[in-house]
């Protein structure tokens, strides 16, 4: 194990050539320790505490304690309890469980078995989403060489605990990465999602206790149970602990993907990493944290990624992966190839993301197509506020509504020129 | 109970339910759309929006929606903050975004919720400048228009049809704004539940075909509270009339018995009120026009015979009319009319629920039953809404854990998230699959005794003083053993029952079974085939037998027959030689039937919508119904028809005949509460039995006579034949049509919860003493080679004799066509399809038929659609023979 | 109207399912799974074989559409031989997806969603492919092509 890799725990297996980590791989970076350490020297509830206490946040874009989830599961009841990993990774720009789950799927696997110990939960499901076909080809061998060993399956490292992980692929929808209608799609139903409470903490999957987790958050598992808390907390720079894969699209001169401590300031990912704008282009703004994150501009780059300062700022870390607007990409366009992928996305259960997306389509298109009105801009901002958290059943509908309503807010001329001043329409995009 | 803070007024509600339901019940005007009192929330159409405030400084308060909030005490909201109200409006206007405005072709229209909710949140003005979205519709069967256009995916509708109902053909497909609620192809709705629709559904996408078919507004239709005459349940409906043609049936709510649903024969069997079939003036044979005064004077005559007049009664009529009947001829000179061995059940079940001690649960107590059995009933063709009741009871389980997890029972897909884990036994013995199977924990297929004994051996593991039946099967045994241990365990066990088996030995089984459970919440039901079987059963009289006897012997001369078609009670010989030997027939009847043929003097009587009487459904409990038109021609109540042959009659009015016969027979002396009485008024005036806005009354004839004929005037009931009068005072339980202000809709019936929900109609019976175990068990049913014994099974659309005068109905009967065990049918010889020649045991050829195969019945049976007039002949029970034709069609 | 030709389900087939049902416990659950063991087979799926797929399932014909009409990748009408989606989203769409699906369809000759007149190839648009960092980016069946460029285009067809 080179001490070197330390500050990138995640990534220390992943190599240049985008070849795999086999077991022995795995093994070497002092891969399935962490599970040693939990089978072996801590009861499931020590192991919550564990990564309680290390501030391990819910990487799917709610940013949630993940050992505070753990310890709300019900672990008195006789009912089975299910331990789900999400790795749905469909929100456009994201491309990071992809990445984790292709080159070093162990990690993820052992991240998984140490959260079903956590929660004692028999039988865990991988729910991948149907596209990634190297991600299924890699985790079925992978989880094949893990059982082999012993890793999993019955009597795990001699213990007494068992656990069986299912590989699930999905059939292509957005909503099946919330959590709730990805029980309703493992249950071989139409994907909408379910009301809360009651919480799938307590009735999920078949009505039984139930975790999801995304993928990179459970791969920070095994190394905060093998290298402990206090060295996992020292890897953040700001409030919030631990490494974190952060990823730059667009016109940028090195798009991709690298794992950096939590608290980075976000120029130093667009420039350092990026590379910044490519020759020619210029920086108008960026999505922090995925398509359902709010734009923030060229003057927030000082902002650091860490929970409640992109907040602050006015937008999501989300999954922390910037999708970057330049100045000759336009935003009103930009937005409607977004909210494009909200409607089609939408699970058609409540009435404002249904029917409201659909029609933020019209008028985008109208305003584009030099047929907007004045008032269409106040029918934008509307629906927005309709379309907010807590008015819709599910959180597609106001992570929808991010982009479009901070576009309203930076980008207002953008708009106002299409409807007052025709000349854009002459220009392509 | 809690005390709530709604727009700073203070309001106690009872704990455990929604806000919605509570501030709905409150009278106040919240709208929804996905929301329903029957499935709960579901929180997806997001129309019930209010705010909520953490606390008396809290005055931003928080958006939520009202049908997924719990009542807590103490809470805080508001239903008229301005962005409550925004909220609600701009909703609506996403909903409308596609909405074809069709108002005014829609049959929606006037009682349409969506139209009420878009008016009631303001959205007035549209600003969506797109093209809506445009939807192919299906064709549904002969019941349901489908107009998928109108839809605003609320999803009512699946969760009625499918998650209430059980339907399955019926679903959801598609994605975003492009859903779709239909089928997977053309095709009729296959759930016998599918009328609800029409009432679900909150805007026209789902309507009564029958009615489109000669459509009126909701505001033209002349209604009263009336009940189903269709099956023992006794559902209570709001027909509608128009130009003296009943126009349709809808549901009209009651706590007790159908709550807010009826069964599809119940909705689209009326087409007989309008039948041509109807009988509309007196009839002497040979003279075919007659006035009613020279009828009722012929009538007087043949009273007036040396012999005593002899009056067969009917359990299709009212007790009111059975009773006239009887004071008319005399006690000793009654006769009930009903199929021989089918008056023995009635008069057992009769027995059994005067004294056999155990509870006679309604609809809505069946349905918190927390362990069900069935023995020898095919519920959905039986007693449909009874099916509909046990599904629900079949998810007392899922309630009962969803309760341990804190969730309410209104909060649906949560309790249906947890159903796969929660199992509430249902156990199913009947001869053939049930269309409740798919509830089923464990089913049962065998010939009556075979059920009957299967009881038996219930009651015997529950009790082991119970007599236990000789020689049991081990699968039987053990099947027994594990009902008896189920049953045992429950709080509220439920066991149905009925007469659906024609046998008397299943009636008695169940009530062992019901006696040996250790539960003092126990409940014991019994379905009975017609709309007053019960309570002409309680009246009690001589058998049709010896009705027959009485002829044969020339005891008399004269015989009345009340509302009832003796071919459909007695093998057709019998009924011919019956007709034959007597000197005069008189027949009171509504419709042309093979009894009315024979008749010296046939008298047209009106149905159900056209006169009043009460019926005693199969619970016990005697509702009224009134009429929602007045009769026309010479057609009169058959109480009328035989009161005025009664000299002095000890009643001129309905009412005093009803005290009559309360008075007379003191077990039916609560009749008299089961309706209010003539003399009953609101703030001095009758109930009006048309809506205010009822249009165009002085127009209505005009083509027969200019100048309006005054409004016929109601003597006999407290409602009038009019608009007038003020209703805001009327017991929701008398109001013929449920409205409130800005509520045109069926859904006003949320505005009266808490007073629609006092029970009307009057339980005659409750459960008294006990008696002893019944211990004549029958032998187990072994087939006799080359016999076969008549099994009737009930349909739903092919069994009640009234409903099979609708031509709807019979486009959904079942197929005409004898049914056979595929063992049976390969040792014949015979595949499905092939036609059969039933034969007499003596070998004479009785009917020829196709067959088919039906794998869940037992073998040495041949069903048969009961009640289905061309199996008259095949009397349930008896045994024929079964012949492949020979090829050269030896004839 | 006939009832089309019943093509009901191959052995392989019904094996594959019952293996996928002993994971859940009941085998309406197994359906989504069942849907896409079925279109390896066949490419799609058509109303005979869905109807066959519900009766081994137990469920309605209806049921079964419920949830195939939902998810993208179930097809309800034929494909080509080789599926090439191409990725439609935020990134791609920037780096020039709509060209690449011009280029495609005018290479085909078809129209977005449609297949091209032999039969071999069908081309659909998809949500984000996860690997926007290499847009614009298409899926050919289950391979992942990066940096697309009509040269890379061309290399589909000349394979
Ligand atoms: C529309 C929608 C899509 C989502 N998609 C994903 C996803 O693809 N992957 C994911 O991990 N979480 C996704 N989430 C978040 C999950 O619902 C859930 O919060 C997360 O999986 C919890 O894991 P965590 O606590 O480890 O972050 C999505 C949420 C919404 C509302
Ligand atoms: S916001 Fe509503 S319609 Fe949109 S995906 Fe969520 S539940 Fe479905
Ligand atoms: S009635 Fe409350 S959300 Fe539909």
């Amino acid at each position: 194990m080179g001490e070197g890799k330390m500050d990138k725990p995640l990534t220390k297996n992943i190599r240049p050539d985008r070849a795999f980590a086999t077991l022995a791989d795995y093994e070497s970076t002092g891969g399935y320790q962490g599970l040693r350490t939990a089978i072996t020297q801590l009861q499931p509830k020590e192991v919550q505490q564990w990564v309680k206490d290390a501030g391990l946040r819910g990487r799917g874009g709610a940013g949630f304690g993940t050992g505070l989830k753990w310890s709300m599961v019900p672990m008195e009841t006789p009912q089975t309890r299910y331990m789900i990993a999400n790795a749905d990774e469909m929100e456009p720009g994201t491309f990071k469980d992809r990445m984790l789950m292709e080159q070093d799927p162990h990690q993820l696997i052992e991240g998984l078995i140490i959260a079903a110990y956590a929660i004692q939960a028999p039988i865990a499901y991988i729910f991948l989403r149907g596209e990634y076909h190297v991600a299924r080809q890699r985790l079925e061998h992978a989880l094949l060489e893990a059982r082999f060993k012993g890793y999993l399956g019955e009597h795990i490292l001699n213990s007494d605990f068992n656990v069986n992980i299912i590989l699930h692929t999905g059939a292509g929808r957005y909503i099946c990465g919330e959590e709730t209608a990805m029980l309703n799609a493992l249950e071989g139903k139409r994907a909408t999602p379910r009301a809360k409470p009651p919480f799938p903490l307590v009735s999920g999957l078949w009505g039984k206790p139930t975790v999801v987790n995304n993928v990179e958050t459970l791969c920070n598992v095994p190394h905060i149970l093998h290298y402990g808390v206090t060295w996992y907390q020292g890897l953040g720079r700001g409030a919030d602990k631990g490494s974190k894969l952060f990823g730059v699209s667009g016109r940028v001169n090195y798009p991709g993907l690298w794992e950096l401590p939590l608290g980075i300031p976000i120029r130093e990912i667009f420039e350092n990493y990026a590379g910044g704008m490519r020759d020619g282009y210029k920086l108008r703004g960026f999505l922090p944290g995925g398509a359902s994150t709010d734009f923030l501009l060229p003057e927030h780059l000082d902002v650091i990624m860490d929970y409640e300062a992109v907040a602050k700022a006015g937008s999501r870390l989300g999954t922390g992966m910037l999708i970057v607007l330049d100045d000759r990409t336009c935003p009103v366009k930009m937005v409607l190839n977004l909210e494009q992928f909200f409607a089609q996305e939408s699970c058609g259960w409540c009435t404002p993301c249904r029917d409201g997306l659909p029609w933020t389509i019209t008028l985008l298109k109208d305003i584009i197509a030099g047929k907007g009105r004045r008032e269409d801009l106040d029918t934008l901002s509307g629906l927005t506020r309709m379309l907010g958290p807590g008015n819709t059943f599910c959180a597609l509908a106001p992570g929808a509504m991010e982009p479009l309503q901070s576009a309203l807010k930076y980008f207002r001329d953008d708009f106002e020129r299409y409807i007052v001043d025709k000349s854009v329409l002459k220009e392509s995009v | 109970m809690v005390r709530i803070e709604i727009d700073g007024h203070a309001y106690t509600v009872p704990d455990g339910g929604n806000l919605l339901a509570a501030c709905l019940s409150l009278g106040l005007d919240l709208p929804y759309f996905c929301w329903h009192p029957a499935l709960g929330s579901a929180g997806a159409c997001r129309q019930c929006a209010i705010i909520q405030y953490k606390d008396a400084q809290d005055k931003r308060g928080k958006l939520v929606m009202a049908c997924m909030t719990p009542v807590a005490d103490a809470m805080r909201i508001s239903l008229d903050a301005e962005q409550a109200r925004q909220f609600r409006r701009d909703n609506i206007e996403l909903l409308m975004t596609n909405h074809p405005h069709d108002c005014p072709v829609c049959e929606e229209g006037g009682e349409c919720h969506l139209q009420d909710m878009t008016v009631m949140t303001g959205h007035g003005y549209r600003r969506y400048r797109g093209l809506k979205r445009t939807h192919h519709n299906q064709n549904l069967g002969p019941f349901i228009k489908h107009e998928m256009n109108r839809c605003i995916a609320c999803y009512r509708c699946l969760r009625f049809y499918d998650d209430y109902a059980g339907g399955k053909d019926l679903q959801v497909l598609g994605m975003h704004n492009n859903v779709y609620f239909g089928r997977f192809e053309d095709g009729a709705l296959e759930n016998e539940f599918s009328g609800n629709l029409v009432e679900v559904c909150p805007t026209g996408v789902f309507t009564d075909k029958t009615f489109s078919a000669h459509y009126a507004r909701k505001w033209d239709l002349q209604s009263a509270p009336s009940l189903c005459v269709h099956c023992g349940l006794g559902c209570n409906t709001a027909p509608g009339e128009r130009y003296g043609q009943l126009r349709r049936i809808i549901n009209r709510y009651h706590s007790e018995v159908n709550g807010y649903f009826l069964c599809d024969r119940g909705r689209f069997g009326y087409g007989f009120v309008n039948s041509p079939e109807r009988i509309r003036k007196p009839k002497l044979k040979g003279y075919p026009d007659m006035t009613a005064d020279t009828a009722e004077s012929y009538f007087r005559n043949l009273l007036k015979t040396a012999k005593p007049a002899i009056g067969i009664g009917s359990p299709r009529a009212s007790l009111e009319a059975n009773f006239a009947l009887r004071s008319l001829v005399g006690e000793e000179n009654f006769f009930l009319g009903l199929d021989d061995t089918e008056q023995v059940l009635l008069n057992t079940i009769v027995e059994l629920m005067r004294n056999g001690g155990i509870h006679s649960p309604s609809l809505r107590e069946v349905e918190q039953a927390d362990a069900v059995l069935i023995l020898g009933e095919n519920l959905t063709h039986s007693a449909p809404r009874l099916a509909l009741s046990v599904r629900q009871a079949a998810r007392r389980a899922a309630f009962e854990l969803a309760a341990t997890l804190h969730v309410l029972p209104w909060q649906d897909a949560a309790v249906r998230n947890v159903a796969g884990q929660a199992v509430t036994p249902v156990f199913i013995a009947s001869v053939a699959a049930t269309r409740l199977d798919d509830v089923a924990t464990n089913t049962y297929r065998g010939s009556p005794e075979d059920i009957a004994r299967l009881g038996f051996a219930i009651a015997h593991r529950l009790d082991p003083s119970a007599p236990a039946p000789a020689a049991l099967g081990d699968a039987e045994q053990a099947l027994a053993s594990t009902i008896a241990d189920r049953l045992k365990q429950a709080k509220r066990p439920l066991i149905v029952s009925g007469t659906a088996c024609v046998n008397l030995a299943v009636i008695q089984a169940a009530y062992n079974v019901a006696k040996a459970l250790p539960s003092t919440d126990k409940q014991l039901t019994f379905t009975v085939p017609e709309c007053n079987s019960l309570g002409l059963a309680m009246i009690g009289g001589q058998s049709l037998a010896q009705a027959f006897e009485r002829v044969g012997n020339g005891l008399t001369e004269t015989v009345v027959i009340l509302e009832n078609d003796l071919y459909r009670r007695a093998p057709t010989r019998n009924v011919d030689l019956f007709l034959q030997l007597a000197d005069h027939v008189v027949v009171l009847d509504s419709l042309n039937n093979k009894t009315t043929e024979h008749a010296e003097l046939l008298l047209p009587t009106s149905t159900f919508a056209e006169a009043e009487g009460t019926l005693v459904n199969n619970e016990g409990r005697a509702q009224r119904y009134f009429p929602i038109y007045p009769e026309t021609d010479a057609v009169r109540g058959a109480w009328q028809w035989l009161t005025r042959m009664i000299d002095n009659p000890p009643w001129r009015h309905h009412d005093a005949l009803t005290a009559a016969c309360a008075h007379a027979l003191p077990e039916l002396g609560a009749i008299v509460r089961a309706g209010p009485t003539a003399d009953y008024t609101v703030k001095g005036s009758k109930i009006p039995r048309q809506p205010h806005r009822y249009s165009g009354r002085t127009a209505l004839y005009a083509d027969i006579a200019v100048s309006e004929a005054g409004q016929p005037e109601d003597k006999e009931t407290p409602f009038a034949f009019s608009m007038e009068g003020d209703t805001a005072q009327v017991p929701p339980a008398l109001l013929p049509v449920l409205w409130a202000p800005g509520w045109n809709s069926n859904q006003a019936v949320n505005k009266f919860n808490r007073e629609a929900g006092e029970q009307s109609g009057a339980r005659l019976i409750e459960a008294a003493g006990t008696l002893p175990w019944f211990s004549d068990i029958p032998t187990e049913f072994t087939p006799t080679p080359g016999r076969w014994r008549i099994m009737p099974l009930p349909h739903i659309f092919g069994t009640e004799e009234l409903s099979l005068h609708s031509p709807p109905l019979l486009e959904r009967a079942p197929p005409f066509c004898v049914l056979l065990s595929p063992l049976d049918a390969e040792n014949l010889g015979v595949h499905n399809g092939d036609a059969v020649e039933i034969g007499s045991l003596a070998g004479t050829l009785i009917m020829k038929i196709p067959l088919r195969l039906e794998p869940s019945l037992p073998f040495g049976l041949l069903g048969i659609t009961s009640g289905w007039p061309a199996f008259q002949s095949l009397k349930a029970g008896s045994q024929v023979t079964l012949k492949k034709p020979s090829q050269e069609g030896s004839l | 109207m006939k009832k089309p030709f019943f093509t009901g389900l191959s052995a392989a087939e019904i094996e594959e399912i019952n293996a996928e049902i002993e994971h859940y416990p009941d085998k309406a659950a197994v359906a989504i799974e069942a849907l896409k063991i079925v279109q390896k087979y066949r490419r799609w799926i058509s109303d005979d074989s869905l109807i066959a797929l519900a009766e081994l399932l137990d469920i309605a014909p209806a049921q079964l559409e419920a949830v195939a009409t939902f998810y993208n990748l179930i097809y309800r009408q034929p494909v080509g031989k080789t599926v090439i989606h191409y990725c439609n989203s935020v990134t791609c769409w920037m780096l020039g997806s709509d060209q690449v699906s011009e280029h495609l369809c005018r290479h085909l000759k078809i129209e977005l969603g449609e297949t091209s007149a032999d039969g071999k190839y069908t081309v659909l648009p998809s949500v984000c492919l996860g690997a926007c960092d290499h847009a614009p980016v298409l899926m050919v069946e289950d391979q992942l092509l990066l940096d697309v460029n009509e040269k890379t285009i061309n290399g589909i067809f000349e394979r």
